[in-house]
């Protein structure tokens, strides 16, 4: 129990005192080895003695040390000097004075990781390992990838930020809504692993999502008055309110349309739509605020019927205007089938075919088998069906077109 | 920490610029080097002939086997190339984003190894 609670400690207390130890030193591998050595002296001295009145604090103290150490031992000949000798020095009378710079250490560390100079994948892969404390075990199995591989690309994404100096520091204001959109985009598609059915172990990917939102949480906290970090957080929270009602006890996925609504969190749409309301008064409107908009929309229906779809169809309309794609597009057509009748939106999905730009990708199929469904033309329905299905990698996602392929007959 | 700032682009498009665009490139291409040197980052750099005045010799077995034109065919070539010294990548980079040549081809951007911390 103990040693549960020491691990969820060190969890929590992790990514403020890694980050920390990353700045001092200027190297993700020195401070990863003085950290662990650091939990592991807590692992060992606190079931015994007790845990100290600043865990956090403790532990930055222990790290740093050894971080000296490893940085003497790595260069003899040349003294300690700046920030890490004043930090130690401080040590030495107050062992654990407070320390009003982490916030920005973990910030820092955030735009290092997700600088756009690292593959998006190396990003999501660091984030997690630094910011979110997750062992490479962990980030392996969520990717569904070999240990070694996981590990390799944490290996290379260091070695870039150290080869090519990807400085340690939050942008200047002339980048940072640049840069700012780059972080989101990583947080989201963290979010994203976890909330969209690829596959994996359910667990883990549940996971993804509470330390996507734990990472837009940091954003908004550290960085506040940012509309759109307020937005990708709406959206995230909104989303993960539906979670529960999600998937059904067999592992099928609910369709929005047909989930328990009595299982939605209502706390978590109370949080998310109050953000949502603090960010659209800033006045400045982006793509995650848009799609936050519409899940708030969903959210707000405590019945299928009672939701608001011209509303949803106009923020669509505005999304793909604002950020113009396909997979916009095709939810902009399922939104007018809604609002304004199937044939509307199968001329649309129609058109999105023949263009070709989604000829991969199951869900375009689907809507449109959806929708000739609904019209009651049975012999195309079936057809789109199949043709999703062969499409379709999902197990939770095939047995549903499998089920509706069933119900059309 | 020094950088090598690589310009790529289409050299049959530098090539046929009309001539005056090609003096506005090489106005634009000065203007560049002269602020680069202004703040004292800039350590060396020329523009290339192209590639067609290219040569490739490599040494197997004792043997010099010299072939006409580059190293590899490519869409971009390297037109030229700076060499700067700045604090780090984020100053690399916006000094490269300033390159002429970033409006039209693409700039590389790469550390030098004597340069890197060790």
């Amino acid at each position: 129990m103990l040693a549960r609670a020491i691990d969820q400690l060190v969890r929590h207390e992790g990514p403020r005192v890694l980050a920390g130890l990353i700045r001092w030193s200027g190297d993700f591998d020195l401070a990863e080895e003085a950290f662990q050595a650091a939990c592991t002296q807590a692992l060992e001295q606190w079931p015994r003695r007790g845990l100290p009145e600043r865990p956090g604090g403790w532990l930055t103290t222990v790290a740093r040390r050894r971080l000296a150490d490893l940085l003497r031992r790595r260069r003899p000949s040349l003294p300690l000097e700046g920030p890490l000798a004043e930090a130690l020095a401080a040590d030495e009378s107050e062992p654990q004075e407070s320390e009003p710079e982490v916030e920005d250490d973990r910030l820092r560390l955030l735009f290092t990781v997700c600088h756009p100079a690292l593959g998006q994948e190396a990003q999501v892969a660091l984030a997690l390992r630094t910011l979110c404390g997750l062992t490479t075990q962990e980030i392996a199995r969520a990717h569904l990838e070999v240990e070694a591989t996981t590990a390799q690309r944490l290996v290379r994404a260091k070695r870039k930020i150290a080869e090519a100096r990807i400085p340690f520091e939050v942008p200047a204001a002339d980048r940072l809504a640049e840069r700012l959109a780059g972080v989101l985009s990583t947080i989201y598609l963290v979010f994203n692993e976890g909330f969209s059915a690829t596959a994996g172990e359910a667990w883990i990917r549940a996971d993804l999502c509470a330390e996507a939102i734990r990472l837009g949480r940091l954003v908004v906290e550290l960085l506040p008055r940012e509309p759109e970090a307020e937005g990708l957080l709406a959206l995230m929270l909104l989303h993960d309110a539906r979670r529960p009602a999600r998937t059904a006890a067999d592992g099928t996925l609910v369709p929005l349309e047909e989930q328990d609504r009595t299982l939605w969190s209502r706390e978590l749409i109370a949080e998310g739509t109050a953000l949502l309301d603090g960010a659209v008064s800033r006045g400045a409107p982006g793509s995650y605020q848009l799609q936050a908009a519409i899940a708030a929309l969903h959210a707000r229906a405590s019945r299928p019927e009672d939701t608001d779809w011209p509303q949803i169809a106009a923020l669509y309309g505005a999304l793909l205007r604002h950020s113009p794609s396909p997979i916009v597009e095709l939810n902009a057509a399922a939104a007018v089938a809604m609002a304004h009748g199937p044939e509307a939106g199968l001329a649309w999905m129609d058109r999105l075919e023949r263009s070709g730009e989604l000829a991969e990708y199951h869900l375009l199929p689907a809507a449109r088998a959806d929708l000739l469904r609904r019209l009651g033309r049975v012999a195309e329905a079936r057809a789109a069906y199949r043709r999703a299905l062969e499409l379709v990698r999902h197990p939770a996602e095939r047995r549903f077109l499998e089920r509706r392929l069933g119900e059309v007959g | 920490m020094q950088y090598i700032v690589l310009i790529y682009g289409n050299e049959k498009g530098w090539s046929s610029l009309a001539k005056g665009q090609a003096e506005k490139m090489y106005a634009d291409y000065r203007k560049y080097t002269e602020d680069l040197s202004r703040a004292g980052v800039l350590r060396g750099g020329s523009e290339l002939k192209p590639t067609t005045a290219a040569t490739t010799i490599r040494v197997r077995d004792g043997k010099r086997q010299v072939t006409d034109g580059p190293f590899a065919e490519t869409k971009e070539q390297v037109g030229g190339y700076y060499l700067i010294d700045v604090p780090d990548l984020e100053a690399a980079l916006d000094w490269a984003a300033r390159c002429p040549g970033a409006l039209d081809g693409s700039i590389e951007v790469r550390p030098l190894a004597q340069s890197a911390e060790m």
